[in-house]
């Protein structure tokens, strides 16, 4: 075992950003040319949102310790003022909405945190739950939020930057792709931060945390909100890029337990796992749905497809909780590890 | 098995690292019977650094501590000694205001506090471990040791984020500081394991490097040396006796093993069920008549349990 890992460290290690920059730039480069309209709209611009709000539940659950079933609340709350201010305030430019749905979504954040102050773990994730039902209701409620629309359903202005328009699956796609790109790198930037260690510090030992004098309260405020952010800021494009009309029966609770499962699967307090996760997520309903079509016929309709979704889903994470806590993100380093092994060894 | 050999490695390479530190340094407080005043002035002497005054502590019905008078000097090494149960962590506790004492109060460098503002500890130079290991399972060992500074830290996370301000000059200042005392304490062969994997002696360390790096004035330390082979506890003596003739730390200590503790400390605090029973250099604790009745013990002629 030591042989081993003596092995791995006299490796060349590429550096640490080699990675990112190509994916980004075959993301940039090479998948607007040979992507077809179906993977922009049906995986692609989900991927591309789920990953994002994993990114920001990942901050706040797997760096900070915080249990948090509302976000797809935080998403409804960014994608519908993101709306309303666009809508309402005259001669805001898109990003400036944008960048005041996450102040939003921070706010609220920040004030469904301060039960977190006394509770921790699943007395804690119970009272996130009002955050989940307290906006949903609001957003249905209140028709104003959706600028009085018979069925609460609102669309999505034109994405417009700068005199620029992001048209068509494609145009979607690379505005979403930099919103993402941009926030994913502050996310990380953060987490190796010292804001960051502090985060991590609380999760592992708070009353040591408290007695090394990390401010403890405002930490835990400070993940609420800057997770709420950049979660409100994936409601936006979910909303915006993705879908086009929402409503807020779209942000249920099923949403915040999928996001859930996408940390959990992709791997807790791990930028990567978020997108890795997220891929999972949204690729293996459609590879189910086609499988399942492929060996079964017509006999895997729809509501097959449904329940089958649940069962495997549901399955699949008892099976990683067991077998591999820390997500596909540490299976892939493995993986990764075992290959570079070999290859070195030939 | 090899993480084992691995760690026993580490432990025979650095049993003499305290002894090489201690050589050279002002310390004539090697033996306990010289006195109370090392590096630090006369003055300090005079006032105590930290002294405890009539505190009490019940949970419910359950009187853990009951009229506890306790003061300790600048620069010496005091340690609390008693059977389970007695009351030493939760004196521990009040000192650094986990606990609020029911009476009495707690005063430190001057200060009187009814609670200790746990929250400001380690402004006011104090710095603790604790029975049960508290480090953060998911930083490295550095990381572990340099979070014993985030108090000091004042950039705010926007300014870490980007990088601006004064962020970079923090982070540096505070590595290059933790990496000294992970040298003096000879962790720097692990500095950048996670600390969850570490060996437990190891792990005892690395808390003991949290706290020392902020360079506390108080050092409290709860047992220390639980659960350790006789000569992790001596190399650990060693560790404490070091830190506190390098940077003039004061240390309240609470301890088991009897022996270890007449070895290292200036004067001993005996508590039992919650009171001090006696308070006195280690030769005068070791004589005591109540101490040995109630915890060093005699050769038993087994008086009433007779049978058991």
């Amino acid at each position: 075992m030591t042989a081993i890992t003596d092995e791995f460290s006299s490796a060349p290690v590429l550096p640490k950003w080699i990675a990112p920059v190509l994916l980004l730039a075959f993301a940039y480069g090479v998948v607007p040319l040979i992507g077809s309209s179906y993977l922009f709209e049906a995986i692609l611009l989900p991927f591309l949102a789920l990953s994002l709000a994993g990114v920001g539940l990942n901050i706040l659950t797997g760096y900070a310790g915080q249990v948090s079933l509302g976000s797809a609340a935080f998403m409804a709350a960014g994608a519908f003022a993101a709306y309303n201010f666009y809508l309402r305030v005259e001669g805001l430019p898109l990003i400036g909405s944008i960048v005041l749905a996450g102040i939003v979504a921070a706010a609220i954040g920040i004030v469904f945190g301060l039960p977190s102050l006394r509770l921790k773990g699943f007395y804690l994730a119970v009272s996130t739950l009002a955050a989940q039902f307290f906006v949903q209701w609001a957003l249905t409620k209140f028709s104003w939020f959706s600028n009085d629309s018979a069925s609460g359903v609102i669309d999505a202005p034109k994405l417009l930057i700068s005199g620029f328009a992001f048209d068509g699956a494609v145009g979607r796609y690379l505005f979403a792709l930099t919103v993402v790109s941009i926030l994913t790198f502050l996310a990380y930037r953060l987490v190796s931060s010292q804001t960051g260690r502090n985060f991590i510090a609380i999760r592992d030992n708070e009353t040591a945390a408290r007695i090394i004098g990390i401010p403890v309260l405002k930490t835990k405020l400070l993940a609420f909100a800057i997770s709420s952010f950049i979660i409100g800021v994936a409601g936006v494009i979910w909303a915006f890029a993705y879908l086009r009309t929402v409503e807020p029966d779209g942000f249920d609770l099923d949403r915040s337990f999928q996001i859930l499962f996408i940390i959990i699967i992709g791997g807790l307090a791990s930028i990567r796992g978020a997108f890795f996760g997220a891929a999972l997520i949204v690729v293996f309903p459609l590879a189910l749905s086609r499988l399942g079509g492929f060996l079964l016929g017509d006999v895997f309709d729809s509501g097959v497809l449904d329940m089958s979704q649940r069962i495997v889903l549901g399955a699949l994470i008892i099976l990683f909780l067991i077998l591999e806590p820390d997500g596909l993100v540490a299976l892939w380093d493995r993986v990764r590890r075992r290959l570079l092994f070999a290859w070195q060894s030939t | 098995m090899p993480l084992a050999s691995y760690a026993l490695g580490m432990m025979e390479a650095s049993v003499y690292a305290p002894e090489v530190f201690a050589r050279g340094l002002p310390s004539t407080l090697q033996s306990s019977a010289v006195g109370i005043v090392p590096t630090g002035s006369i003055a300090d002497a005079a006032v105590p650094l930290l002294s405890l005054q009539g505190i009490g502590l019940s949970f419910g019905g359950v009187v853990a501590l009951a009229d506890i008078d306790l003061s300790v000097l600048s620069g010496e090494i005091r340690a609390i000694i008693g059977p389970n149960g007695a009351g030493k962590s939760s004196l521990i506790n009040v000192i650094s205001g986990v606990y609020r004492p029911g009476r009495g109060h707690v005063q430190l460098d001057g200060i009187s506090y009814t609670q200790v503002p746990t929250q400001r500890l380690a402004h006011l130079g104090v710095a603790r471990t604790f029975q049960n290991l508290a480090l953060f399972k998911g930083l490295s060992v550095l990381d572990n040791v340099a979070s014993g500074l985030a108090y000091k830290v004042r950039s705010n996370f926007a300014g870490q984020v980007l990088g601006i301000g004064r962020s970079r000059g923090e982070r540096r200042d505070s590595l290059s500081r933790a990496d000294q005392i992970l040298e003096f304490l000879d962790l720097t062969a692990v500095r950048d394991r996670l600390a969850g994997t570490l060996p437990y002696g190891l792990q005892k360390r690395v808390e003991l490097a949290r706290a020392l790096v902020a360079e506390p004035r108080l050092l409290l330390l709860d047992e220390p040396m639980a659960g350790m082979t006789a000569s992790e506890k001596s190399e650990m003596a060693g560790f404490v006796r070091a830190a506190r003739d390098r940077f003039a730390t004061t240390v309240v200590l609470i301890e088991h093993d009897v022996g270890v503790v007449m070895g290292l400390s200036d004067r001993i605090a005996v508590l039992d069920y919650g009171r001090k029973i006696a308070d006195a250099t280690p030769d005068e604790v070791r004589n005591d008549q109540r101490v040995i009745d109630a915890y060093l013990g005699v050769a038993s002629d087994n008086e009433d349990g007779a049978g058991i």
